[in-house]
């Protein structure tokens, strides 16, 4: 049974970082406390402080030794832990993805069916009905931990990972769903793709979403995909 | 303008400035050049802001053609340096002018110099920063390292051409044998009589060390008993000391964000330079410092390169 602790841990990482642990495992409301407090920090924006990354259910500050007041961030960090509540967090922002399942773009989405005794059509509705937690983000560039995949979907990873997976996969492996930004080496079972660019480090806003947002899939026909990519049309 | 040509790349030559900061919750890692006051000095030799981009060497450099003239000084490990054949010094700025051969050949010692040059390396900055992030294929030349033929671009120079040396006592000199200073910790209670040990045996610098981390063998560390073998994801910070369930510590280092494994000590900032420098073969040993210490110790590197730069300016 996940654990959220009453006292936050802390723990020292070398001579610039901090980890403040909310709890003991990978679960909603643990990573709820780990949200609140980032976005208590990137609101207080304490002298030294060089960035705050939240993680499932930590979060690391990273601080200038030579400008931080260590002792007077551990207060604050105190303060804020008594004073702020989930209640003052605004509620997540919810980033649709359009997705084209099955087919080309989705090898995978067959076994993934099979393996549950579900129509194709039934993964697909369950897997765009359900909202997915971003409970952080790191691996690569842009790369979304997704919690919430619904227990009847968790499928196995493949057994021989695929040396290339275009960018925008969706893919599923063991209880995680998620995305691929860039192309990369996969073991994910690929159950479709979205024709966003999911990351671009030269666009104004280099990602779609971060930490703490909700992803909603939302599936788009072959056709939608190749308009929106500019493929194939006029 | 034009710079250089790249007539020979080199085995591993990127442009990395002082990195990218804020971004790590977004998957984006540092990066940077690696041995920060190499780099550093580089750039006060040929009278640059400390944070203009160069290139990081890696064992063998590259050679350039020049395509125009500019101030160049070559910092860091030990390599040899020549102009159309005429050996240059390290740690001091020389001129090139257009059509002169810059050679940068294999490090006698260290593993990584910087190619800095009067301007800076010119390329787009990406996300605030010239660094290349090789995983994601983006900043510095296009997101990878140079390859023949690429030319390379410097900024004007800001501040007059002056020909600066470093004193030789301020000259780092790079071991086989070394010690790094660390604190305990993230996760040092998981691992019981496994910190003596830690603290106490040599290890060796495996050839699987790069800019992602340095895996080191030596004795098993083990585990306390009954503690699990991989933790809940975390971020990770250069000089983090991760030991997966082999026991084989691992230095993480600058192209990662995210880490599963238990974090027995993290290196302190300022022997991040020794680490970047540090060649397979090489013994590391760990000192426990307190969190006190390592501040000391942080602020006496920064002292260092501020007589550096009073010095060089």
């Amino acid at each position: 049974m996940a654990v959220l602790y009453e006292k936050p841990i802390r723990r020292p990482v070398g001579d610039t970082g901090v980890i403040v642990e909310f709890g003991d495992a990978i679960a909603q409301e643990i990573n709820q406390k780990v949200r609140t407090m980032t976005l208590a920090l990137d609101r207080e924006r304490p002298a030294g402080v060089r960035e705050v990354i939240p993680t499932y259910r930590s979060l690391m500050i990273v601080y200038d030794p030579l400008e931080v007041d260590l002792d007077g961030l551990m207060g604050l960090l105190t303060e804020l832990e008594r004073r702020v509540d989930d209640a003052d967090t605004p509620p997540p922002r919810v980033v649709e993805i359009p997705v084209c399942y099955g087919g080309e773009y989705g090898p995978d989405i067959e076994f993934v069916a099979q393996t549950h005794g579900l129509t194709v059509d039934d993964v697909i509705r369950i897997h765009s009905e359900a909202s997915y937690q971003i409970y952080m983000m790191g691996f690569t560039p842009g790369f979304a931990y997704l919690g919430g995949l619904p227990t009847v979907l968790h499928t196995p990873r493949l057994e021989t990972p695929r040396a290339l997976v275009p960018a925008g996969s969706i893919g599923i492996a063991n209880e995680q769903t998620g995305m691929y930004p860039l192309e990369s080496p996969a073991g994910w079972r690929i159950i479709g793709r979205t024709p966003l660019k999911l990351f671009d480090p030269c666009r104004r806003n280099p990602f779609l979403y971060e930490s703490g947002d909700m992803i909603r899939f939302v599936g788009i026909s072959a056709e939608e995909f190749r308009r929106m990519t500019g493929e194939g049309g006029l | 303008m034009d710079m250089f040509r790249v007539l020979r790349p080199g085995s591993l030559t990127t442009v990395q400035d002082l990195g990218r900061y804020g971004l790590q919750r977004y998957g984006i890692p540092v990066s940077g050049a690696l041995d920060r006051f190499s780099f550093a000095v580089g750039n006060l030799l040929v009278g640059n802001p400390e944070g203009a981009a160069s290139l990081e060497v890696t064992y063998t450099g590259p050679k350039l053609e020049a395509l125009s003239e500019g101030l160049v000084a070559v910092t860091g490990a030990d390599v040899s340096v020549a102009v159309n054949g005429e050996p240059q010094h390290l740690w001091e700025s020389f001129p090139v002018k257009k059509g002169d051969v810059l050679s940068v050949r294999t490090a006698r010692s260290g593993v990584r110099a910087y190619v800095s040059v009067g301007g800076g390396i010119d390329v787009p900055e990406v996300m605030g920063s010239r660094s290349t992030c090789l995983r994601g294929r983006f900043g510095g030349m296009m997101g990878r390292s140079l390859v023949r033929g690429d030319i390379m671009r410097r900024a004007p120079q800001t501040k007059p051409g002056v020909i600066r040396s470093l004193p030789a006592s301020f000259k780092p000199t790079f071991r086989k044998k070394n010690t790094l200073r660390v604190v305990p910790g993230p996760q040092d209670d998981w691992f019981d009589k496994g910190l003596e040990l830690f603290f106490r045996a040599p290890f060796t610098v495996t050839a699987d060390a790069d800019r992602t981390g340095y895996r080191l063998n030596g004795p098993t560390v083990p585990f306390a008993e009954g503690v699990p073998q991989s933790i809940i994801s975390e971020p990770s910070l250069a000089g983090a000391v991760q030991v997966p369930p082999d026991g084989k510590p691992i230095i993480l280092m600058v192209e990662l964000t995210v880490g599963g494994y238990a974090k027995i000590a993290t290196v302190i900032t300022p022997d991040l330079d020794i680490v970047a420098q540090a060649r397979p073969g090489d013994t590391i040993r760990f000192s426990r410092i307190t969190l006190d210490e390592a501040f000391l110790a942080h602020l006496e590197y920064r002292d260092t390169l501020q007589t550096v730069r009073l010095m060089l300016t």
